[in-house]
């Protein structure tokens, strides 16, 4: 299984994110959207950010918690390299995401910056599953 | 399924039962040459916007139309407001993303000796890319006025003088901001980035006036042959990214509580009149606010390195127009006339001299329409014409539209040669980026000579100069 792919589109950034589980999918996703950005090969662990996130289903969770990246991103001032992911059912009506990502703070001399991900957008947003765990996401850049 | 049909030699009609639900049919204005670059899922994003309730006449799509996410990128709708909807899928995420543009009275042949310096210079004043913070350092309270009175709050603030004002649409601040309906969320990602560019294809460019077609208008507009200009594109960075995902999270929960049936989750709306839509309409004012402020700041910036090297030189205001808003306007529909929400998604304002929103300046001519080309090609200035309003509700398109992916451009294009090539053109760039370089190539862009004659031909709006770019600092 890979743990994501890139796929063409003309104006946007389009990619689809796998995993055994709901939750290693999300960390794939967080990859996949935080690659589009930054080199991860250019990210030293030095800090951690710790995510606590609510929503009726997963896919509203995985909508938010990307959506979650971009903030902390862009408020934090720093790039993330790695995402670990937890999913817990809460009651009946719905679900938690508990996350740490770890990076650093912002480094221009040293992180190779691509695209500006503007917002995760909801156009052809899904989550599917076959064989493993599937999410597309298209991002505005 | 039904099949779509020429009307004239610009325009495309996509028939009622394209796709299921369409309550209009579309129009794509586009010649033969571009209709061939226009996807299938543009056209189905054309399609997916006829089923809006209360929509009217068409859902449109301008000659750079291309796949977008909701509305296709240079999609034009109008909502009735009695039975209409908002939709932040009909604006996009860059809420008044615009383009702004400063006549100078310096001549090409002075500036041009001295390009690579003005551009570093400019590159250095203005902050741009991924990662930068602003020079500005705001108050909540004055982020507060940014938000209510966007480029009046900038000229109070010393940047800028009165006269920009009466040059940019809706004097550069709409009225109905609703400061309550700004996340902090919204506040935090905005507050350090008023004054920065961004990143993509949002750009600062030196131009020179090429071509005037129309002497008259270009007289009115300040433009003569051989004339310097700036083009400023970016919008309402983190603040109106913000304000859309927050308001696309509530409007996704309005479909299903007023049972509206969409095609596409990213064309979530509520109906005009409830306390939704009225949320997301003062949330996207404050937005837009913040984009001519931001705009405003950086044409500032602008002008303090001119002076530095053109002692006295001079930079006056053109125009400033939004391509990513909605707007409440009244129209002529079926002999009536009646107040609408026009989307425009990528799409340019082009109203002619009937118009009442049209600055004194331009009263009895029309507004000047701004269509930046991409980084190697050329830009246009146009006039709006009364016709746009029977055809477009008064809209042009935006830019030349994108033909490439990103990921097609890196494999075909370094940023290295894509500097050499526009080096060989004389053309100076300057990017945070070398794979961003590569990304906006201008090769992934449709010809956008080909693009503006359409809306020329169809009369929207008349053809009133050309710029060629010397210079550009990209993000």
């Amino acid at each position: 299984m890979i743990p994501f792919e890139y796929l063409e589109h003309t104006a946007d950034i389009k990619f689809r994110a796998y995993g055994k589980t709901p939750a290693e999918m999300l960390s794939n996703a967080a990859a996949a959207l935080f690659k589009s950005m930054v080199e991860p090969a250019t990210i030293v662990v030095k800090e951690t950010w710790k995510v606590e996130l609510k929503a009726f289903d997963l896919e509203d969770l995985a909508y938010q918690w990307l959506c979650e990246i971009v903030f902390l991103f862009e408020t934090e001032s720093a790039v993330f390299a790695t995402f670990s992911v937890n999913l817990e059912q809460d009651g009946t009506e719905s679900m938690r995401l508990l996350a740490e990502i770890g990076g650093e703070r912002i480094d221009l001399e040293r992180h190779a910056f691509e695209n500006e991900v503007k917002a995760i957008t909801r156009h052809k947003f899904g989550i599917k599953k076959n064989e493993v765990w599937c999410i597309q996401v298209i991002l505005d850049v | 399924m039904a099949e779509i049909s020429k009307i004239n030699d610009n325009t495309y009609e996509v028939p009622i039962g394209y796709r299921p639900g369409m309550r209009v049919p579309g129009r794509i204005f586009v010649s033969a040459a571009l209709r061939d670059m226009v996807e299938s899922g543009t056209i189905d994003q054309v399609a997916n916007v006829a089923n809006l309730p209360g929509i009217v006449n068409y859902s449109m799509a301008m000659p750079d139309a291309h796949l977008g996410y909701g509305f296709p990128i240079g999609g034009v709708a109008a909502f009735r407001e009695e039975d209409g909807i908002i939709s932040p899928g009909g604006v996009g995420f860059d809420i008044n993303c615009g383009v702004r543009l400063l006549r100078t009275d310096l001549q090409a042949t002075n500036v041009q000796p001295r390009i690579n310096t003005l551009i570093d210079a400019l590159f250095e004043a203005i902050p741009s890319g991924l990662g930068a913070t602003g020079r500005l350092h705001v108050s909540d309270q004055q982020l507060t006025e940014v938000f209510t009175n966007g480029s009046q709050w900038a000229v109070e603030e010393g940047y800028g003088v009165e006269a920009d004002l009466s040059h940019c649409e809706e004097s550069g601040h709409m009225p109905g901001a609703d400061q309550a309906q700004v996340s902090v969320r919204a506040r935090k990602r905005g507050r350090p980035q008023l004054g920065t560019l961004g990143s993509g294809n949002h750009f600062l460019e030196i131009q020179r006036v090429e071509e005037i077609y129309d002497e008259p208008v270009a007289k009115k507009f300040g433009l003569f042959k051989g004339q310097i200009t700036v083009m400023i594109h970016c919008g309402s960075r983190g603040a109106g990214h913000q304000i859309c995902t927050d308001h696309l999270e509530v409007l996704t929960r309005a479909v299903k509580k007023y049972n509206i049936d969409i095609p596409d989750k990213q064309l979530a709306c509520a109906p005009l009149g409830s306390p939704e839509a009225d949320n997301y309409f003062g949330a996207m004012v404050c937005a837009a606010n913040y984009a001519w402020a931001n705009r405003h700041i950086i044409a500032h910036w602008t002008r303090e390195v001119f002076e530095r090297y053109f002692p006295g030189s001079k930079l006056d205001l053109v125009y400033d127009v939004a391509h990513n808003v909605a707007k409440i306007e009244e129209h002529q529909v079926d002999g009536k006339r009646e107040r609408l929400y026009v989307h425009r998604k990528g799409a340019t304002r082009a109203f002619g001299p009937s118009r009442s929103e049209v600055q004194v300046a331009y009263q009895g001519i029309g507004q000047p329409v701004l269509i930046p080309g991409s980084m190697g090609t050329s830009s246009y200035v146009l006039c709006g014409n009364d016709r746009a309003l029977d055809l477009t509700f008064g809209s042009a398109c935006h830019g030349a539209g994108r033909v490439m992916s990103r990921s097609q451009a890196l494999k075909l294009f370094t940023g290295q040669n894509v500097k050499a090539a526009l080096n060989r053109d004389g053309i100076v760039v300057k990017a945070t980026s070398p794979s961003m370089l590569a990304e906006e190539a201008p090769q992934v862009y449709k010809p956008s000579g080909d693009v503006v004659d359409v809306v020329h031909n169809l009369g929207i709006a008349t053809k009133v100069a050309r710029l060629v770019p010397l210079g550009v600092s990209k993000g």
